[in-house]
C-alpha cells in the first residue's frame, strides 16, 4: 500500500526537547524534536491509551549494581503520563519489553515550503508558506 | 492541530460509579472560608498537615509527578484534582462517570497530629466538599473525612453529615495510631452503623507511628505502594478478631486502593486458625471468611495485571462478583481507565455489577 505524506507542523512549532500532538489522516500522532531531529509516534500508550505527548521526556537510568547508576540517552525516551511506561522516541519500543510493548513509529522528514507547494503532500490543517520549513509524516 | 487532552474515547456502554476520586485544594486557603480566624492564622504560621517533620513533603519520592497523572495539571495553575472543569472534561465526561465518590485525602485531619487542628481541618474539608464540589457537580458525592484518633469528635461530625444526602460514607485512615479493631475506634463504627454509612478505608501517605510494612520502614516508593495491601490486611485481621463485626453487625467496610486478590488466601488462613484456636477469641461466633463475605467490599484500582488476564476472574469468583467496586483513583498516576483496564471476559451481568450496581447498592445511590 502506498504511503501518504502529511504536513503536520512548522519546524519552529516543536522546540528541541519538546513534543506536539498533531493529527495526520485522522490519526493522533505525538511529534518529538530531539536536538533538531524529528520523530513521530502514535499518540496512544499500548497499556491504557494515555496520550504520550503529555508525558515527560526523559533519559534512561542504567545501573551495573545497586548504588552505581548513570543517566544515558537523556531526552530520547518518553514516559507515559499515567503509569510511567517508557518508550524510545526513535523507535517506539519499550526498553523493558521491546518485542511486545511498542507504539507505532512513523517516518518523518523536513521539507521546505517551496518544495511542498509542488506536492504530493497533504497539508490538512494550515497553509504552507514558501519561506518556512515543515515536518512531514509518512503514513 | 494541538489538542491538550485525549479526544478519542471508546464506546462506554453503561454509566459507571467511580469509587475513588481525589479532590484537592488549590492551596490551604481554599479551606479558610470554613475555618475560624484563629485556625487560619495557625495554618499560615505553622503550616497544615503535620504528622511528620517536613510539612508538604512526601515520605517516599514518587516516580510520577509527585504521584499524579502528569497530564492532569490544570492550565490555570494548582495541583491535579483542584479544577472541577478539568475533572469533568478529562475524567467524568470522558469515561462516562454516573456517580463519583470523593475521597478527600491529605488535609482532612486524619493525618494531623495536633488534635484540635485535626477537628478543624475535618470540619472544613467536609464543608469544602459540600460547597465547592458536590453543590457544583451533582455527579459527585462526598465522604465524611474524620480524624480517627478523636472518636468523640468523629461521632459528632458523622451525625452532623449523616443528615446531608451529599455524604455517602465515612473515611478514616488505615494508618491509624493503633490497629483499627481496637476499642478506641468503636464509637466511630457505632455512629457509622447507626447512620447507615459505610466506612471507607483508603491508604494514607503519613502514618500514626507504625511503619507501613511489618518488616519496618521501606526503602523505595515501590515497597510503600505494595504496603497498601499488607497494611490493610493488618487492619482487617484486627477488626475481625477483636470482634468489631460481632458488636456492629450492620457495619459495612469499603477497602479502597488496597487490592483484593490477596483476600481469598488471607480468609483461608484466618479460617484455619479460627477452627483450631477459637478459644482465644470466644466472642467470635462466625468464621472470618463469613464475616468478610458479609461486611467487606473492594475497590478495583490499581487492578492487578497478571500475565494471563483470565486469572483475575477466577479470583473474583472466590470473592464474589457482588463485592467489587470499580474505581479509577483520578487524578493519581496509577489511574485505571474503565475503557482499557479490564482485560478479561465478563458477562453483561458481571459488568453491570462491577462498574455500577455494587456501588449503588452499597452506598444507596439512585
Amino acid at each position: 500500500m502506498s504511503k501518504s505524506r502529511f504536513v503536520v507542523a512548522r519546524t519552529s512549532d516543536v522546540a528541541p526537547g519538546t513534543s506536539l500532538r498533531v493529527n495526520a489522516g485522522g490519526r493522533d500522532i505525538a511529534l518529538f524534536n530531539i536536538a533538531g531531529a524529528f520523530f513521530a509516534l502514535g499518540d496512544r500508550c499500548p497499556h491504557e491509551s494515555g496520550s504520550l505527548c503529555a508525558g515527560k521526556i526523559v533519559g534512561f537510568a542504567e545501573a551495573d549494581e545497586p548504588g552505581k547508576y548513570r543517566l544515558v540517552r537523556d531526552g530520547e525516551f518518553v514516559r507515559c503520563p499515567w503509569h510511567g511506561w517508557e518508550f524510545d522516541i526513535r523507535t517506539g519500543k519499550s526498553w523493558c519489553d521491546p518485542e511486545k510493548s511498542r507504539v507505532r513509529a512513523y517516518q518523518t522528514g523536513v521539507t521546505s515550503g517551496s518544495d511542498l507547494v509542488e506536492g504530493p503532500y497533504v497539508a490538512e490543517t494550515f497553509k504552507v508558506s514558501v519561506e518556512e520549513n515543515y515536518v512531514v509524516v509518512e503514513i | 492541530m494541538n489538542a491538550p487532552l485525549p479526544s478519542v474515547t471508546g464506546a462506554q456502554k453503561i454509566g459507571i460509579v467511580d469509587c475513588d476520586i481525589h479532590p484537592v485544594q488549590r492551596s490551604a486557603a481554599d479551606l479558610y472560608p470554613y475555618m475560624s480566624q484563629r485556625w487560619r492564622e495557625h495554618s499560615e504560621m505553622f503550616g497544615p498537615h503535620i504528622r511528620q517533620g517536613l510539612t508538604g513533603m512526601q515520605v517516599y519520592p514518587r516516580m510520577m509527578a509527585a504521584g499524579q497523572r502528569a497530564d492532569a495539571y490544570p492550565a490555570g495553575g494548582g495541583p491535579p484534582g483542584s479544577d472541577l472543569d478539568m475533572m469533568r472534561a478529562q475524567h467524568l465526561d470522558a469515561v462516562g462517570v454516573e456517580w463519583g465518590m470523593l475521597v478527600a485525602l491529605s488535609k482532612g485531619g486524619m493525618e494531623e497530629r495536633n488534635p484540635d487542628y485535626a477537628t478543624v481541618l475535618s470540619h472544613a474539608v467536609n464543608e469544602w466538599q459540600r460547597h465547592d464540589w458536590v453543590a457544583k457537580e451533582p455527579r459527585l458525592l462526598a465522604g465524611v473525612v474524620v480524624p480517627q484518633e478523636d472518636a468523640d469528635f468523629c461521632v459528632q461530625e458523622i451525625q452532623l453529615r449523616a443528615q446531608d444526602k451529599a455524604f455517602k460514607q465515612v473515611i478514616i485512615s488505615p494508618r491509624s495510631a493503633e490497629p483499627l479493631g481496637r476499642r478506641r475506634y468503636w464509637p466511630i463504627y457505632a455512629a457509622a452503623q447507626e447512620c447507615g454509612l459505610p466506612i471507607g478505608l483508603h491508604p494514607a501517605a503519613f502514618s500514626g507511628g507504625a511503619p507501613s510494612t511489618s518488616a519496618g520502614w521501606p526503602t523505595y516508593y515501590m515497597q510503600e505502594h505494595y504496603g497498601f495491601c499488607t497494611g490493610m490486611q493488618g487492619n482487617i485481621v484486627s477488626m475481625i478478631f477483636e470482634g468489631v463485626f460481632e458488636r456492629f453487625p450492620r457495619l459495612k467496610i469499603a477497602l479502597i486502593e488496597s487490592g483484593f486478590t490477596w483476600m481469598p488466601a488471607m480468609a483461608w488462613r484466618m479460617d484455619a486458625a479460627f477452627e483450631r484456636m477459637r478459644k482465644e477469641v470466644p466472642h467470635l461466633k462466625r468464621r472470618p471468611s463469613d464475616t468478610i463475605r458479609e461486611h467487606f467490599w473492594f475497590a478495583t484500582q490499581p487492578l492487578e495485571e497478571p500475565e494471563n488476564p483470565a486469572h483475575l476472574p477466577e479470583i473474583i469468583d472466590w470473592i464474589g462478583w457482588d463485592r467489587l467496586l470499580f474505581s479509577t483513583d483520578y487524578p493519581h498516576w496509577d489511574y485505571d481507565d474503565p475503557r482499557h483496564c479490564i482485560r478479561f471476559r465478563m458477562t453483561e451481568a458481571q459488568r453491570a455489577m462491577l462498574f455500577r450496581d455494587n456501588a449503588r447498592t452499597l452506598y444507596g445511590l439512585p
